[in-house]
């Protein structure tokens, strides 16, 4: 893969250019919402598409399982750590950051390869119908599992990075949104040069393009798409503990709503498409940030569903991706 | 049976069984029927008898009905034609607010129940038709997401349009049906007990009937091979159309009924857990057998209304402490989950399998690393 540096041009001037619109339009602060709002959406849409573009599958536990990534990032926090409030000194809120969000990452993309291993494998070659109710399945099973382990009402998630803000451009934004937006895309550069530029990349891109001929080719199908499932997991994990840094407190079915803009995002994208479904993230989240700006807070679920209706009537195949329309 | 032996007579059993099935209308009457001289005589046997009074169980039995007429609606939609509706809850809705808006002290309008059925069933059908035209084009997993999301949507329509439909206080004080004068009331269950299986039964008839010709066996076609389908003439996408319409119907139809029972209804009342309720009663009672969707449905109704609580209280009063602190109402949407995976995993046919769909759903599963089933070609 080389770098097509007019090819990564084009399309970078117009996402600065659109930022700089959008910055103008909404203020610092509005801004800095929508783009953290958007890092988490694009990090569960990756998810989505990169099963999807694997195994064909839209996984409906995987709002989910972003739900339970935040809850096992508060329960690290507090049960092994010990974590109640902000953490002044920096360096010790970084390395507490990268060790909670590295064992969030692991914890949910075994539990992510367990799912796969236990409810969709075996009925890899079974009725489409089949992989879609497993999937509701797990859904409600992961919500009740979490509803009855920390209760149905929402719980506080700890506040460890100081709500300290910093001025730019004659507004102040807080270093938390910065944090969630960096580390948004360090992850999504990490994801697109371990899909681009590595063996098991390959072999994922592969397995995603013909199956059987990856198998002939010598791919183990089964290892590829459980790997899929570990990142895709992990990625929705760490979304789901800035997720809770952000809005201060979780709750058991925090995962439908999320899921579903983040499975829109991925439309929106192109579904398969790892590029598109992150640039759908930020605009599904701007969507919905001009929806609260405008004073229609409540009907911004409303908003972004019509998005979703509009993308599906008249360009199916998304902003990005391949031509899909109708197969089956 | 030996080789030569001579045609014996047919037995009692078997003539029975070829005449229903030559008569299947006329069998679904007096089943139903007899159904609904059965329940309210059981229900007065010990110890069914102690759980609640009879009146109770009779109330009970007419909201079943409800679950059950759902159950049968969205047989047609994922039973039969293979499309998953994970918003159905919403043409429910629909139908509920249809009947709310005809016939309440909110809106000053007095429509007649009967009529508004047929209205609710109608206008459920025609917002059916307009959220799958679109999406119906596309492949089935999305229909399933955006019925997901149309699910979601609607409740939140009628929350938040708070002019129209009094938010999250709803509308009360909805009128109950009325039949040459004779008027229902909540304090006697039985005209709604009455009248809920007559629309059982006449659902089911039309059911049968439609499963049965020449729009079922397409459903049917589509279900199992969509592309074989479309090369034998059928037009797919009109054919998916009509079984989204009709399962929206039979919500609304549902949901008319519900509501003057009810005589309340609220956005609360609508929430993705009836959904996957229903769904979850498809999928157990068998998908595409209309019989088995209607027995998965009374038996998971009948649990989440009697058997759970009875449960608790035995546990009360047993004074285990764990036990006790047991809230059994509460696992049910897990437990539901449990069986959606299990059943998928281990008798996809559900518990009351219809003969075809055993053999399609095990037929693919033996084909594993030979021949790939007819879906996975399709989509590569």
């Amino acid at each position: 893969m080389s770098v097509d540096l007019r090819g990564i041009a084009r399309p970078l001037g117009i996402g600065v250019v659109a930022l700089i619109v959008e910055y103008l339009l909404l203020g610092t602060q509005q801004f800095a919402n929508a783009m953290t709002l958007g890092a988490i959406y694009a990090l569960i849409a990756l998810g989505y598409t990169m099963v999807y573009g694997i195994v064909e599958l839209i996984n409906f536990a995987h709002g989910d399982i972003f739900m339970v990534g935040s809850f096992l990032a508060m329960w690290i926090m507090t049960t092994i750590f010990g974590l109640t409030g902000p953490v002044t000194n920096l360096l010790n809120l970084v390395g507490l950051l990268a060790i909670v969000m590295l064992a969030t990452m692991v914890g949910m993309g075994v539990i992510g390869m367990f799912i796969e291993r236990v409810a969709y494998r075996p009925l890899r070659h079974a009725p489409r119908l089949a992989p879609l109710i497993t999937a509701i399945g797990v859904s409600f099973i992961l919500q009740n599992v979490i509803a009855s382990l920390f209760g149905p009402s929402p719980v506080n998630f700890p506040q460890i990075v100081p709500a300290d803000k910093f001025a730019i451009l004659g507004g102040r934004i807080a270093y938390l949104n910065l944090f969630i937006v960096i580390m948004a895309i360090v992850l999504m550069v990490a994801l697109q040069i371990f899909v681009g530029r590595t063996r098991l990349g390959r072999a994922m891109r592969s397995t995603a393009q013909d199956r059987e001929a990856a198998e002939l080719m010598g791919v183990d199908i089964n290892q590829t798409i459980a790997i899929t499932f570990f990142i895709a997991a992990a990625l929705a994990g760490a979304g789901g503990m800035v997720q809770g840094l952000y809005a201060g407190s979780i709750k058991f079915d925090l995962g439908f709503f999320v899921g579903l803009k983040a499975f829109t995002a991925a439309v929106l994208g192109g579904i398969g498409n790892t590029t598109g479904a992150a640039i759908g993230g930020f605009v599904i989240a701007f969507v919905e940030v001009y929806a609260t700006v405008l004073g229609y807070t409540q009907w911004s679920e409303v908003a972004v569903f019509s998005v979703l209706i509009l993308v599906l009537v008249f360009r199916p195949s998304g902003l990005l991706g391949q031509q899909l329309g109708e197969r089956a | 049976m030996t080789a030569v032996s001579l045609p014996q007579a047919p037995s009692a059993w078997q003539r029975f069984r070829s005449t229903s099935r030559s008569h299947r209308s006329i069998t679904i009457l007096v089943g139903w029927a007899l159904i609904a001289v059965i329940l309210p005589v059981i229900v007065m046997i010990p110890p069914l008898s102690t759980f609640q009074p009879e009146s109770l169980w009779i109330d009970g039995f007419a909201n079943a009905g409800v679950f059950i007429l759902l159950a049968m609606g969205l047989n047609v939609v994922v039973g039969l034609a293979g499309l998953l509706d994970l918003g159905y809850a919403a043409f429910f809705a629909i139908g509920s607010y249809v009947y709310a808006f005809g016939a309440s002290p909110f809106t000053a309008t007095q429509i007649p129940f009967w009529p508004m059925l047929l209205v609710g069933a109608v206008i459920a059908a025609t917002l059916g038709l307009l959220l799958g035209a679109p999406t119906l084009r596309l492949r089935g997993d999305y229909l399933a997401i955006v019925t997901l999301g149309f699910g979601e949507i609607v409740p939140a329509i009628f929350l938040n349009a708070s002019d129209l439909t009094k938010g999250t206080n709803g509308i009360g004080g909805i009128y109950k049906p009325e039949l040459f004068g004779f008027k229902f009331t909540l304090e006697n269950p039985v005209p709604y007990y009455v009248t809920m299986i007559g629309i059982l039964a006449v659902t089911m008839i039309l059911l049968y009937r439609l499963q049965a010709s020449r729009l079922g066996r397409a459903w049917m076609a589509i279900r199992e091979d969509e592309l074989a389908a479309a090369s034998s003439g059928i037009n797919t996408i009109t054919t998916k159309l009509l079984a989204f319409a009709l399962g929206a119907s039979t919500a609304g139809l549902a949901g008319v009924f519900a509501t003057s029972k009810l005589t309340f209804v609220g956005p609360g009342q609508f929430g993705f857990q009836v959904s996957f309720t229903v769904l979850a009663m498809v999928v157990l009672g068998g998908m595409g057998n209309i019989w088995g969707v209607a027995t998965g449905a009374f038996v998971i109704y009948t649990i989440q209304a009697v058997v759970l609580k009875e449960l608790n209280q035995f546990f009360q009063a047993l004074h285990v402490p764990i036990l006790q602190s047991i809230d059994f109402v509460q696992y049910q949407y897990l437990l539901y989950g449990v069986a959606l995976v299990a059943m998928m995993l281990l008798r996809p046919e559900g518990l009351f399998p219809s003969s075809r769909r055993r053999e399609e759903l095990h037929a693919a599963s033996d084909e594993v690393g030979e021949v790939p089933p007819p879906t996975e070609a399709l989509d590569q």
